[in-house]
């Protein structure tokens, strides 16, 4: 080949080349955190590497603390998403369905914690239970979290609902459906996706968010607030077994459904 | 289902007494009565807009009317929601559940009442629609023309007192949506229950329907069997939206027992029977004549001789023809009429006839029909689908 | 079958007839669908961001409590002393934005147009980072661009350091604890908000206005130019926002992986509100990001909006 043409391709290609680098950009750091997760490093810091060892695998509630903050964290994610994702619901489907006064308010309050960087509702949030006198712990933590995840409940919600035929619900309750049996039977069932987009992305959010549970926990420590400890006095090893484990549970369980939702459909379109 | 044709009790019409529906300020159906008789298949024929699709869902408790009362038989069936009349739907683009398969949708109405062995009456429903072996589809997975019988099949299977259909047949392509007129007529027939249709295409209406109300800006302009409306439509928007009409302009010179004589343009004298004239007949009164494309004869003016008297004859040029195979159209200019339309069969074609030939227009007085002037000539012109 | 169809029903009584009311109880269903999650906005984001106001106008000591004593001067003085970090804060912002801009947009377009079968493969890859805590993943970065680590070799061998280190961006043989770390750190934190709304508004594009550009004279760049990217518009200022506004008042990468020159403002807020404990200077800090934020956001919205009619 000679290398104008090869230029030539490159240059055709430069999207792909592009696209990919960004890729790699992201998942390094992923690989990193699998890699020194069979670290043994010489100091109390897991940055450089020194010889393979499956000590952390083998052990992975190795460090004080790591799994009881797991387990919080863990905790509190479904207790957000549940709270987050019911009253989310419930505003979306007001939004789209139904007429009513004050909708640019709401519409406005369910934006503005999505246009607001996180340290400031940390801080006003902190100031409000400060004021009251609240105990720093668990409840302001989930207090914190569910206020957090439902404009984002409210907005996948929201999209699956406007892009449902509002026929449908029509039809069911043309065939006998009340309107308790309307909701169960077709609303819900074709909501469903929207809201478990919702669901998921509030746990993701939950689980992984450290400022504002930062300035809300008082001496509570989730597993963020481990991590950034950590960081601070010495990070065991353990942190990157959790995180491999977590990347990988979530990866399989992705794929897994790929493929099934995939067979399904195949065989649906068999029959 | 023919011999469980649920035609229910004596006395099973559709009423609809002083009903109307305001949007805010808009009057979407003015005050309306209409009775649709049990058993019959009646169309709701009109432009979008029109108010045809409220009423219906008026009628299947969707929309709360404004004013009036909906009966069902001797029932005031008004302030029942949906799932407590005795009344099921055909929704435009069919509103299947996408989330349930054929089977289940089909059963969906029966469950809802508590019924519990459904499998006999749906397979027999899917049979009916032969679509008895794609019960396990998604709805997805199914053609338009399937789909569309699944959701005939789902609203029938309650055995409801009156079929609602909205557009049925909108999604359709031509031959498919011929196929499916038949096939829903033949339904019809079948279950014996009413069917009230609603549609904007007026050939869908006349091929299927008993009767048609024509709609338009929330009123009915006319009710009547499919030949009687386009023979005698009473007003222009009835004369335009169904078919073409050829209307004339004249003024009225008198009247001799059943018959009126009026004259057009140029001195161009008219006939007409008098009971098909909509319109006060008092001599030197105006009055729009109409006349249909298909019902006049051309004839060059060299042989303007052997035409029969009697006939009203129209002379004129040919200002365009257009041949579509089966027929050929012409545009005729003339006194009384700038463009008079015209549809010859092409059986003999007479090969004078072409653009700039003079030619003379006639035909028999008892197709011409006479609607009041003070109306829009060209109301409902182009509106139809 | 005839016009008898029509029966006419008996005359309604004199004038209008009486419309017939809505029932009041469907009127109020919405209120009560809003009412749970409202309040809680209200009580936990509202009302919040008022004590805020409040506390930032109020003087006193931890031990002798706060006081409102409408004491603006607060504002101007934490103004006047941390006008570097506000500054720095914005700038590591729009610039990590901009660079998630022009690092996403292939990925993004790659996902939509080119990957094929392979979409979906991408599209997890691209979601799966989310799935390992993104405290790891800062630290991750930390292991990367280590003193001595391949990085800092290649980097180095290639005289780009030398040249970051003119711009101030990197200082000497380092990479970690100077600006570009914690931009680079911000980038990859924020891209995937920056990739999946270009995504779905490319995924949009019919992809026969491309074969329609091209069949009307448009090379590859100006098809990209005229039509793809005007298209893909409403992702970009999504994206851009989904970026800007977490990276803004970010300090977790400042913290991780900068140094005390690198501090933004975040950083100071939550050093102000959880180890000096002055709640005043720090709420007034708080209020003055938000403002800063608000601000540019809403500009950019309405910038947006009318370009987009472009």
């Amino acid at each position: 080949m000679n290398p104008l043409t090869a230029l030539r391709r490159a240059r055709r290609h430069l999207v792909v080349i592009a696209g990919l680098l960004t890729l790699a950009y992201m998942i390094l750091p992923n690989v990193v955190v699998m890699v020194f997760s069979f670290n043994k490093p010489t100091g109390r810091f897991n940055y450089s590497w020194n010889h393979f060892s499956l000590d952390a695998w083998k052990s992975p509630c190795g460090a004080a603390g790591l799994c009881g903050s797991l387990g919080l964290s863990l905790q509190i994610a479904v207790y957000a998403t549940i709270g987050a994702t019911v009253l989310g619901t419930m505003i979306a489907f007001a939004l789209v369905r139904y007429r009513f006064h004050g909708r640019g308010p709401v519409n406005s309050l369910i934006f503005l914690p999505m246009a607001m960087p996180e340290v400031v509702m940390a801080a006003s949030l902190l100031t409000l239970f400060l004021n009251l006198g609240a105990q720093l712990g668990f409840w302001t933590i989930l207090i914190a979290h569910i206020m957090f995840c439902l404009s984002f409940v409210v907005v996948a919600v929201k999209a699956r609902v406007m892009s449902m035929d509002p026929r449908l619900e029509e039809a069911a309750r043309d065939l006998y459906a009340g309107p308790v049996q309307t909701f169960l039977r077709v609303t819900l069932p074709i909501a469903a996706p929207g809201i478990a987009a919702g669901a998921l992305l509030s746990f993701a959010l939950s689980f992984d968010d450290f400022i504002i549970t930062n300035f809300n926990a008082g001496s509570t420590v989730t597993f963020p607030m481990f991590v950034w400890g950590s960081a601070q006095r010495g990070t065991p090893v353990q942190i990157n077994v959790i995180g491999t484990a977590m990347f990988v549970i979530a990866v399989l369980i992705v794929v897994a459904g790929q493929l099934v939702s995939g067979r399904r459909a195949r065989a649906g379109s068999a029959s | 289902m023919t011999e469980t044709a649920s035609t229910g009790p004596a006395g099973g019409d559709v009423r609809l007494a002083g009903i109307s529906k305001k949007y805010g300020s808009f009057r979407a159906v003015e005050p309306l009565d209409l009775t649709v008789p049990q058993g019959t298949f009646f169309a709701l024929l009109g432009a979008s807009g029109c108010g045809k699709t409220t009423t219906l869902r008026m009628i299947a408790g969707l929309e709360d009317p404004t004013t009036g009362t909906v009966f069902l038989g001797d029932r005031d069936v008004t302030d029942l929601p949906p799932h407590k009349r005795p009344v099921n739907t055909v929704f435009q683009s069919y509103a299947l559940f996408p989330h349930l398969d054929i089977f289940e949708n089909v059963a969906f109405g029966l469950r809802r009442r508590g019924i519990k062995s459904v499998k006999k009456q749906v397979g027999e429903m899917l049979d009916l629609v032969q679509l008895g072996d794609h019960a396990r589809r998604k709805p997805q997975q199914l053609s338009g023309g399937q789909q569309q019988r699944v959701a005939v099949a789902r609203a029938l299977i309650n055995r409801p007192q009156v079929l609602l259909l909205d557009e049925p047949l909108g999604a359709l392509d031509l031959k498919l949506r011929r196929q499916m007129q038949l096939e829903l007529k033949r339904i019809q027939t079948e279950v014996g229950v009413t069917f009230i249709h609603v549609t904007h295409d007026q050939e869908e209406a006349m091929t299927m329907a008993d009767t048609i109300a024509v709609m338009n800006a929330g009123r009915v302009e006319q009710l009547g069997s499919p030949g009687e409306l386009y023979e005698n439509p009473r007003t222009t928007f009835v004369a335009n939206f169904l078919g073409t009409s050829n209307l004339i302009e004249t003024e009225i010179l008198g009247t001799d027992g059943a018959g009126l004589t009026v004259s057009g343009g140029g001195g161009c004298k008219l006939m007409l029977p008098r009971d098909r004239c909509s319109t006060g007949t008092a001599a030197g009164g105006k009055v729009l004549v109409g006349i249909r494309p298909e019902k006049i004869t051309l004839t060059h003016a060299d042989d303007a001789g052997a035409i029969p008297e009697g006939r009203n004859r129209v002379p004129g040029r040919i200002a365009d023809t257009s041949f579509i195979g089966v027929s050929t159209q012409y545009v005729v200019h003339s006194p009384v009429c700038p463009d008079l339309a015209v549809y010859a069969q092409n059986i003999e074609r007479d090969a004078r006839l072409v653009p700039g030939a003079d030619v003379v227009l006639h035909w028999n007085p008892e197709h011409t029909f006479g609607l009041g002037a003070d109306q829009d000539r060209s109301a409902g012109e182009g509106e139809a689908a | 079958m005839t016009a008898t169809a029509a029966r006419p029903a008996a005359p309604p009584a004199a004038g209008e007839p009486k419309p017939r009311p809505a029932p009041r109880r469907k009127r109020l269903v919405p209120y009560w669908l809003l009412l749970p999650g409202i309040l809680w906005l209200i009580i936990f984001f509202v009302v919040p961001l008022v004590y805020q106001a409040s506390t930032s106008v109020q003087t006193g000591s931890l031990e002798n409590s706060f006081r409102v004593t409408w004491h603006v001067q607060t504002y101007w003085d934490v103004l006047q002393q941390y006008y570097p970090q506000f500054l720095r804060s914005l700038l590591y912002a729009a610039v990590a934005t901009l660079l998630c801009l022009v690092v996403g947009y292939p990925l993004a377009y790659l996902i939509a147009f080119r990957a094929g079968r392979h979409r979906n493969i991408l599209l997890v890859l691209v979601i799966a980072p989310f799935f390992t805590s993104f405290l790891i993943r800062t630290l991750a970065w930390k292991t990367i661009l280590a003193d001595g680590g391949p990085v800092v070799h290649a980097l180095n061998a290639l005289h780009v350091l030398d040249l970051t280190d003119v711009l101030g961006w990197t200082s000497g043989d380092r990479l970690l604890a100077t600006p570009l770390a914690v931009v680079t750190g911000l980038t990859y934190n924020f891209l995937p908000f920056m990739i999946l709304p270009l995504y779905t508004s490319l995924e949009r594009i019919d992809h026969r206005l491309h074969e329609a550009a091209g069949d009307l004279y448009a090379t590859p760049w100006t098809t990209f130019r005229k039509v793809t990217f005007p298209m893909s518009l409403p992702g970009v200022v999504s994206g851009t926002l989904l970026t800007f506004i977490p990276s803004s008042g970010d300090y977790v990468n400042a913290q991780l992986l900068g140094s005390a020159d690198t501090k933004m403002i975040g950083s100071v807020i939550q050093s102000q509100f959880l180890t000096v404990l002055d709640y005043p200077a720090a709420a007034a800090l708080s209020f003055i990001l938000m403002a800063v934020v608000l601000f540019v956001v809403s500009y950019y919205i309405r910038r947006a909006g009318t370009e987009e009619l472009l």
